[in-house]
């Protein structure tokens, strides 16, 4: 029974990888690809962790602390490839209403002294 | 099942390694090895799983830490370069 869930959970992650996998490859623009990545990876690590939780018996913190660590990091790090992303390679997105971000990175490109305590 | 884990985790990998080399952009495959380091961390676990042994949940933890320090450092990269 144990060993079931254990095959099934790690499974179901993995199909969750591979549907990342596919994402990343056939999505047209980098935001695109960046939201099949980290979603549907971070899902999949958290089912793979679950299964190792299960299944083995000792050092069951060190995988907890992993699959914490990466569902922390894995936001912030896409934060920060997709705003460097949005500020270098020049994507262009159709927003309706006000695009905050990009008036922030023009004043702080025009302005003097942004340059100073920029990047 | 824990074999065809692994096999499908492979699969994932190569996708994400074949971005990370096409590119186009360079956030494009900064994107593309993060999701590669965490595909690699769960193979690690998967492996452990199957072996039935912690002794590479370390392993694990290291490489999830050094996976964002460095996309963190991919990210500024591309900030200070432009392009």
């Amino acid at each position: 029974m144990g060993e079931i869930a254990t095959g099934l959970l790690a499974l179901a992650g993995s199909l969750l990888v591979v549907l990342a996998g596919i994402g990343i490859l056939r999505f047209e623009d980098v935001y695109a690809r960046m939201h099949a990545a980290t979603k549907a990876s971070t899902l999949g690590i958290a089912l793979i962790g679950a299964a190792g939780v299960l299944a083995l018996d000792d050092d069951r913190a060190k995988i907890f602390l992993a699959v914490t660590f990466i569902f922390i990091t894995a936001p912030s790090a896409a934060h920060l490839v997709g705003r460097s992303a949005y500020h270098a390679e020049g994507i262009e997105i159709d927003l309706e209403g006000q695009d905050d971000l990009g008036a922030m990175l023009d004043e702080r490109t025009t302005s003097p002294e942004g340059d100073a305590q920029g990047a | 099942m824990i074999i065809a884990a692994l096999a499908l985790l492979t699969v994932g990998g190569a996708c994400f390694l074949a971005r990370a080399i096409i590119g186009p952009s360079l956030a494009d495959r900064v994107v593309a090895i993060d999701a590669l380091v965490v595909t690699i961390v769960a193979a690690i676990f998967v492996n452990s799983i199957r072996i039935d042994s912690t002794k590479f949940a370390d392993v694990g933890v290291v490489v999830a830490f050094i996976g964002f320090v460095g996309t963190t450092a991919g990210a500024r990269f591309i900030e200070r370069r432009g392009g």
